[in-house]
């Protein structure tokens, strides 16, 4: 096991337009950004879509299931950690943090579930185990 | 309009100190300048455009315009990372084209080493009011490795590339380093020595990362009637071209970078094709970063870029697409943590026929420089000049 000691995890910087993305995480749920117009979910969330430039977009819940797109275990770290993009069941890739496992078993494609991380001082991060 | 023919890069620099403990950043952007200037055979009073990156002290060009006591009526500050002054050779030509300067000076400075800095290995968030991205990407610990790591994890995986094909791009450097009595690491390394190496980020080793370096450089890019007057040998430009590569609203795709569009857009604008390229300046902040630049570039089919590096066929004087033949960042110099400036200097030696005798490449008459700049992984952006031997 290569993680074996806890990362201290600093806050997210909650702006104004995010605040509801990371309340929803302090409940343990994971937010996406939807646009109703041209129906396609984005990350990081938005007011106006990214793809169709419309403002009619909206949060909705996250399955919280995704398959590991890429990832690297960073090794010159005090304690070693996984970063990479897990895609989400509804589309969108997000960067995030592969924990609570082997870190020298991950691959790509991967089945990961969504798990929550306590931040230093801030709202929780959203993670992903292996499913 | 083009740029086509437009504008010559008229004089080079390269700070020779890799480590500069004892001189000041706004001393390195001057000594660069005043180097290139001389090269070129002008004086700063000739220079009447001036451009600089995030690496210039203070306000960037109010800053340095004052201490190098220029008088210029055409300024650029565009910051894309290491790739910004390759995007400056382009801007200096429309610039020149549109009548707006007619000597466009670009200057590159820094000192990370003298300064401690913990480059790559290390998260960095830019503080003040976040950039929307942050509160997304900060806390998880992106750095410059480990983002590009993830680049190299999905071509291995996508495409069977090996690390031992990503070795041969650091191995292509070393031999040209060898020759360099500047370069930071002139020892020739092997495949085996490579991947041996401590692995830093998977599946990056510590010789599949670019050196870091303090010093410098500068270009001085002219008129055609400015450099039909200079008596170096003529160095013209036939094409430039810029873009910045996201992460597409969450439409993540870490198998090719903006490469893929201001290659196509450069050789385009020049009328020449990849094949056409006795030389090639990539840049190379970690091995993965010239595999994915050389496939995207269209050098080889995407994916096919492991068999294409591989077997010394970046070497010069073996292979059949000489690189990076002053060492390149992974060997060479990687001044300011931004490497791009580095890369158009070797192009114009190479076509000029000042490259050391050991790597230069026979009647080389057309040649590429490209750079990326910031995180491969993340966003970045792409710059292309392609230059031609008058």
């Amino acid at each position: 096991m290569a993680e074996t000691k806890e990362r201290k995890l600093p806050p997210p910087a909650v702006s104004e337009e995010t605040q509801a993305y990371w309340d929803a995480a302090g409940k343990g749920k994971l937010l996406v950004r939807k646009c109703t117009s041209c129906g396609q979910a984005h990350h990081y969330p938005r007011t106006i879509c990214p793809f169709c430039f419309s403002d009619k977009t909206e949060w909705v819940e996250a399955s919280g299931k995704g398959t590991i797109y890429s990832y690297s275990v960073m090794r010159r770290a005090p304690v070693p950690y996984a970063i990479g993009y897990v895609t989400l069941a509804e589309g969108p890739r997000m960067l995030t943090n592969i924990v609570d496992c082997d870190l020298d078993k991950l691959k790509c494609d991967q089945a990961v579930t969504v798990v929550f991380k306590p931040t230093d001082g801030g709202p929780p991060l959203p993670m992903f185990t292996p499913a | 309009m083009s740029i086509k023919g437009k504008a010559y890069i008229a004089g080079i620099y390269e700070h020779p100190t890799r480590l500069a403990k004892d001189i000041s950043l706004a001393q390195i952007h001057a000594q660069c300048a005043k180097g290139a200037l001389e090269d070129a055979g002008l004086t700063k009073d000739d220079v009447d455009g001036y451009f600089c990156a995030g690496d210039a002290p203070g306000l960037g060009p109010m800053s340095m315009v004052e201490y190098m006591g220029l008088k210029v009526r055409h300024v650029d500050s565009t910051d894309t990372g290491g790739s910004s002054y390759v995007l400056h050779v382009g801007h200096a030509a429309e610039a020149i084209a549109s009548g707006k300067c007619k000597v466009a000076l670009i200057t590159l400075a820094g000192r990370p080493r003298a300064e401690g800095m913990a480059t790559g290995t290390v998260p960095r968030s830019r503080g003040g009011t976040p950039t929307p991205d942050d509160p997304f990407e900060f806390p998880y610990g992106p750095t410059v490795v480990n983002m590009y790591a993830n680049c190299a994890m999905r071509h291995m995986y996508e495409f069977g590339t090996t690390s031992e094909q990503l070795a041969w791009i650091k191995v292509a450097a070393s031999h040209h380093a060898q020759y360099n009595p500047h370069a930071l690491l002139k020892d020739v390394v092997t495949v085996e020595e490579v991947v041996n190496s401590p692995m830093i980020s998977d599946p990056l080793h510590r010789l599949d990362c670019c050196v870091i370096t303090d010093g410098g450089g500068a270009i001085v890019v002219v008129a055609p009637e400015i450099a039909a007057n200079l008596k170096r040998p003529k160095v013209k430009l036939l094409g430039a071209s810029e873009f910045i590569k996201t992460q597409m609203g969450g439409k993540v795709d870490l198998t090719y970078s903006g490469a893929r569009f201001t290659g196509a857009a450069a050789f385009a604008e020049a009328g020449v094709k990849p094949s056409d390229m006795k030389y090639a300046s990539i840049y190379d902040s970690f091995t993965i970063t010239v595999l994915m630049q050389l496939e995207d570039l269209g050098f080889c089919e995407k994916g096919k870029g492991g068999a294409f590096v591989a077997d010394g066929n970046l070497i010069s004087g073996i292979g059949k697409l000489p690189f990076n033949t002053d060492g390149g960042g992974l060997c060479n110099n990687h001044p300011a943590n931004r490497g791009g400036l580095t890369k158009v200097l070797e192009a114009v030696r190479q076509l000029r026929g000042e490259a050391h005798p050991k790597v230069q490449v026979k009647n080389c008459d057309l040649a590429i420089a490209h750079g990326t700049g910031g995180s491969l992984g993340l966003r970045h952006g792409s710059a292309t000049v392609i230059l031609e031997r008058e």
